[in-house]
């Protein structure tokens, strides 16, 4: 039965998928010759994808492969120029998630679809439209979304606000939704970019369970490690291609890689010891509230030595962000010091900050680090165009200044078309470049870099790590704060752990335990 | 004066008059509530009630049916919603320039419309008004009785609304769909709620309401127009959903606040006091402007309340 939807048996409770017969067998999606152009930018380029029952598929690529763009049009989100969609063999017409919602796809996307000041079972009712009545029947839906708690073993508290959840619960309630509606077909873009690792062990179980059930899931990533344990087959995504797609068992890490890459990837890099000098930042005591008024950081105290790199791991929202904006200058602490070089911080003063010697390369490089309506050469000189150096009397020496420019611009190789293109002309990695270029230009004491690699690709990931030793070499106190654990592991000579403003931990960075991180990560002391 | 103050006429006096005076800010509330709800601010609200109180009085005069002009105050509002939705909702413009350019638009609109028909009167023409419904029983009880049911049955209408916004809110499927859409529109798109459709349906439903509450202006407290028949109550009632905090049942008690001190100037005047009653004018909105710095600190702002919503797909 083509396009029929999955039927809930009110007698058990339960919500089955039709039982599967000998002609059930074909695929549950069929995508042919999908081409999907932005203007002038091809994101999909004819391709051919297929998903069976009760299969787990990662979807593997680069940032910009085009993985979200083939999915958004499977979800109905994107109109398409070219090609055609078929669920369980009926060619259908999917011109907006309502369709895709109707035809049993469901998509969990990276930013969550939630109301933060809805309960939970508020955020899944909306995700109905089977009965025709006027009033909510939030009676009738707890019974409902209760039932399915205890089917898939995932439990939230359907009353609470979504707001207080933490994101690894957050994620649960975008499942729930999509079982809710009763999606025999999960997308789920990079799910786990945002969970500890533990939590990540909790969503695959979650994952096989679905698979088990006869759901299928689409699992988009460009962690190969994760594509290996969960999947079931591979397809990699290359420039809007298809380049390839396997059974997970009969592939590796290394050859995915290749195959994702188009080259081969260079292994970590190689951690460079170096004898670490005098404390060069040093953080007493710190306490800050978030926007909300609620403590985001507590009792923060912490030294770093020039000559090495202090990774802090954690998921995101446990006060990183107000940790680093503190020391940015952009937002003022309850109580605590802060001082740079032995020099105390006038805390909430950018200036104050900019002058002390501190390179600050925020998480939000486009709203916080750029202006991307300014020229390339205006954004270089963001932090320094009122020195000496770059004007007299208030006038711009622009001789100087472009100099300058074309110097950074050849030393960090940005590609651009030139000192005067738009900032917004530039790709993430050439964006994080100039900021990188303003920042370490002045050779700075401390480096406080946050999130430095999220969304780019490998190569300028390899380009800002290597950067990041050299700075540690040359001297500087660096901090790393990521959420990829990753990166913390690769690259840390020292690792503290942030959870809810708190440091949970603190250990060396080589042959640091993967699983004591993931531990303090979640809250659990030890 | 303390006594008179104290008498039994007196407070029956004011309480009647909280309710009169808090009847069209509850209208125009509402409508601005369902609206922002939505994520549209409609500032257009100060024009539109204008144009539904002119209506309302042309209507009324040229066929002498009080309930036909109170219905074509409501079609004007929202007509004006509709041209505001076209705006803000499907061109993307700024809704504090787009709402301000409305209300500009409509009161230079209900001033020539007006000047069409009847030039410059000496003496402005009038309609009979609305006359008060006393309710039985419960008007008979002592003080209150005659203060809280004897009254034009759109002041009725006005106070059995907010409980019925409350619960369309609230309680209902279409309710939760405003709420989500107002507080994260892409969420309402993915479960297949029309974004834009949503939108522009409350906003010519709250301009219906505010139609109606400018109509009450020249159909019932008055039986004239006048080109500040307004009088700056949209912009009140735009206060109010603030001090509410976007909540219908809260906004309406700041409603009746504002009615209450509003009633209570006009009695002050009446006193005798060697005042200038532009004073007296001021006092509820200034009344207003002190409640609003009090709880505004506290509000909780629909997320997506000025954003327009467009899907990312900038491809055929």
């Amino acid at each position: 039965m083509p396009g029929a939807q999955p039927v809930p048996d009110s007698t058990k409770g339960r919500y089955d998928l039709p039982a599967k017969t000998a002609a059930n067998d074909t695929p549950v999606i069929e995508m042919r010759g999908i081409t999907k152009r932005f203007l002038d930018n091809v994101a999909n380029d004819q391709i051919d994808f297929t998903l069976h029952a009760g299969e787990i598929c990662a979807l593997l690529g680069e940032n910009g492969a085009g993985k979200t763009t083939l999915m958004n049009v499977l979800f109905g989100y994107y109109s398409f120029d070219e090609g055609s969609i078929s669920v369980r063999g009926e060619q259908v017409a999917l011109a907006s998630p309502k369709d895709a919602i109707a035809n049993g796809i469901g998509m969990i996307h990276q930013h969550f679809t939630l109301v933060p000041t809805q309960t939970v079972l508020e955020n899944i009712v909306i995700a109905t439209r089977d009965e025709k009545r006027f009033f909510l029947n939030l009676k009738g839906a707890r019974k409902k979304l209760l039932d399915i708690q205890k089917q898939f073993g995932l439990y939230v508290d359907p009353d609470t606000r979504v707001w207080t959840l933490s994101i690894g619960q957050q994620q649960k309630v975008e499942i729930l939704k999509a079982l809710y509606r009763n999606s025999s077909v999960l997308i789920m873009d990079e799910p786990t970019a945002v969970l500890a690792p533990q939590e990540t062990v909790e969503l695959f179980k979650t994952l096989r369970v679905l698979a088990e059930e006869g759901r299928s899931v689409i699992f988009i990533s460009h962690k190969l490690h994760e594509v290996m344990e969960i999947s079931d087959r591979v397809v990699v995504l290359r420039n809007g291609k298809v380049v390839n797609q396997k059974r997970t068992a009969d592939t590796d890490v290394k050859e995915l890689a290749n195959m994702m890459v188009g080259r081969e990837v260079l292994e970590r890099i190689e951690r460079q010891v170096v004898e670490p000098g005098e404390p060069v930042l040093e953080v007493n005591d710190l306490n800050v509230l978030n926007d909300k008024g609620l403590e985001a950081v507590k009792n923060f105290t912490l030294t770093v030595r020039r000559g090495e790199i202090l990774g802090i791991a954690g998921v995101s929202g446990n006060g990183q962000t107000e940790m680093c904006e503190v020391l940015f200058g952009v937002r003022g602490a309850e109580t605590g010091t802060v001082s740079v070089g032995g020099q105390p911080l006038r805390l909430g003063h950018p200036l104050s900050s900019v002058r002390s010697g501190l390179a600050r390369i925020p998480e939000d490089r486009i709203h916080m680090g750029l202006l991307m309506d300014m020229t390339v050469e205006d954004n270089l000189q963001l932090e320094n165009h009122w020195t000496g150096r770059f004007a007299r009397n208030g006038l711009r020496k622009f001789d100087e200044i472009a100099a300058n420019s074309q110097t950074l611009i050849t030393d960090y190789s940005i590609k651009t078309d030139g000192k005067d293109a738009p900032a917004k002309s530039l790709s993430g990695g050439n964006l994080q470049k100039i900021i990188l270029a303003r920042e370490l230009s002045s050779e700075p004491e401390v480096v406080l870099a946050s999130q430095p690699t999220r969304g780019l690709d490998v190569g300028a990931t390899e380009y800002i790590h290597q950067r990041m030793v050299e700075e540690k070499v040359r001297g500087a106190g660096v901090v790393l704060v990521s959420d990829d654990l990753d990166e913390v592991m690769g690259l840390s000579d020292r690792i503290i752990v942030m959870y809810e403003g708190e440091i949970m931990g603190e250990v060396a960075g080589s042959g640091a335990d993967r699983e004591q991180i993931g531990l303090w990560m979640t809250g659990v002391k030890s | 004066m303390i006594g008179e103050i104290l008498s039994v006429t007196f407070i029956t006096g004011l309480i009647g008059a909280m309710m009169r005076m808090a009847t069209p800010i509850i209208f125009a509330m509402l409508g601005e509530i369902i609206t922002e709800r939505a994520g549209v601010l409609n500032l257009g609200i100060e024009g539109i009630m204008l144009m539904g109180a002119m209506t309302g009085f042309l209507v009324t005069l040229s066929t002498g049916s009080l309930w036909t002009g109170v219905f074509a105050a409501a079609l004007v509002g929202m007509v004006f919603a509709l041209i505001m939705a076209v705006l803000v909702v499907y061109l993307g413009l700024s809704q504090h320039v787009s709402g301000l350019g409305i209300t500009l638009f409509a009161t230079g609109l209900a001033m020539f419309i007006y000047r069409l028909y009847f030039g410059s009167p000496t003496v402005p023409p009038i309609v009979k008004p609305f006359s008060r419904i006393e309710i039985p029983l419960l008007s008979k009880i002592p003080i209150l009785g005659q203060g809280l049911f004897h009254h034009y049955s759109l002041t009725y209408i006005a106070v059995l609304l907010i409980p019925a916004v409350a619960i369309l809110l609230y309680k209902t499927k279409v309710g939760l769909k405003i709420r989500t859409v107002g507080e994260n529109p892409f969420a309402a798109d993915t479960v297949g709620v029309n974004v834009n459709l949503t939108r522009t349906l409350c906003l010519v439903a709250g301009g219906a309401l505010m139609g109606i509450g400018g109509a009450f202006l020249t159909l019932a407290h008055q039986n004239m127009f006048l080109l500040d028949v307004i009088g700056g109550r949209g912009w009140v009632a735009v206060a109010m959903v603030i001090f509410g905090n976007w909540d219908p049942v809260k906004g309406a008690i700041g409603a009746l606040l504002f009615g209450l001190v509003d009633g209570l100037q006009l009695r002050l005047q009446g006193l005798g006091l060697h005042v200038s009653f532009d004073i007296f004018l001021m006092i509820p909105y200034v009344i207003t402007i002190i409640a609003l710095i009090g709880v505004s600190r506290r509000a909780s702002v629909p997320a997506a309340l000025l954003q327009p919503y467009r899907r990312e797909d900038k491809g055929g």
